[in-house]
């Protein structure tokens, strides 16, 4: 079952399961992992997500 | 094939899986139960012999520094495939990046996200130079730090705009931080090779345990992969924004220009 559709709403998804990911990592006592993890996961990636379908969308006019 | 036969062959196979993996979940070792010898090892000799109190990157910088020199590149190696396919083809055109349509009225970033995302540049490079520069200490390290920086300018892009990033953070500047930090890493790792001894081989005094400037080529190297993420991290944003603000299909050669690319 598919709740989120929308490619911009899947990237707040990724990007909120990058943080909660992140979360368990340092409550499992890895704090440089989760570092990694909170800045690439709930930052970078969504960001070029978003940017990627930007592009899309523009072309589609 | 009926919906029937499907459903069977589905609930089959789902059961087969979870079969399989309640069987490996049952297998796993206690939380904290460590069975390998090299963890407990790193952790008595990591602070007396290279007098990091982080023995991740102790690990990362030091005793496995040439599997982080091939992440590195690894990373390199990602940043130019992005700028080679993210490159201004045959048939397109680079403008000025203003809204493909005149009459639609696009709000202005307003003033409240202007302040909060001006006011929270200088804590973000703040806080990505503190991550890089105590990597040796606490948890966090270049490629943490080197991210963290990249941030600090695209929140320029997003509180100002695409002009404003390009003016901050040219190009050129960038690129050059990028191989100079993944060149500088490298040559960290020779000059355990000119001092006489093995790749990467931790060649500086190793000072007391806690102090900024100690655990020898460590510091070091995390400042030189720090450079090389912030480099690589904004570089492949900027091209992003780039390929999605002012590049363009070149209309007057329509579909034509579009088989040639």
């Amino acid at each position: 079952m598919v709740l989120a559709r929308d490619p911009l709403r899947q990237a707040m998804v990724a990007s909120i399961y990058g943080l909660v990911l992140g979360i368990l990592f340092f409550l499992f006592q890895a704090p440089d992992v989760a570092l990694s993890q909170t800045v690439v996961g709930a930052v970078a990636l969504p960001m070029m997500i978003l940017l990627a379908l930007a592009k899309v969308r523009g072309g589609e006019e | 094939m009926s919906d029937r036969v499907r459903l069977s062959v589905f609930g089959a196979s789902l059961a087969g899986l979870l079969g399989l993996v309640l069987w490996a979940f049952v297998g796993l070792p206690d939380f904290g139960d460590y069975r390998g010898p090299y963890g407990d090892i790193l952790n008595r000799v990591a602070v007396p012999e290279r007098s990091t109190t982080d023995v991740v990157t102790a690990v990362n910088f030091d005793y496995r520094a040439f599997d982080t020199l091939a992440e590195e590149f690894i990373l390199f190696a990602a940043v130019i495939a992005v700028a080679s396919i993210l490159r201004t083809l045959r048939g397109e055109r680079t403008r000025q990046p203003d809204d493909d349509a005149a009459d639609r009225h696009v709000p202005e970033t307003s003033l409240p996200i202007r302040v909060t995302g001006l006011g929270l540049v200088a804590p973000t490079i703040l806080v990505g130079i503190y991550i890089v520069a105590h990597g040796h200490q606490t948890p966090g390290g270049g490629f943490q730090g080197g991210v963290i920086l990249a941030t600090a300018l695209l929140l320029t892009y997003l509180s100002a705009d695409y002009m404003t990033l390009r003016a901050v953070g040219p190009s050129r500047l960038i690129e050059l931080a990028e191989g100079l930090g993944a060149a500088g890493f490298a040559l960290i790792g020779v000059a355990g090779l000119v001092a006489g001894s093995a790749f990467f081989e931790n060649v500086l005094g190793k000072g007391t345990p806690g102090d900024l400037l100690s655990a020898g080529t460590i510091p070091l190297s995390n400042a030189a992969v720090g450079l090389a993420v912030t480099g690589g991290f904004v570089f492949m944003l900027s091209e992003f924004l780039e390929q999605a603000l002012t590049r363009r299909r070149d209309r007057r050669r329509g579909r034509g220009g579009r088989s040639t690319a």
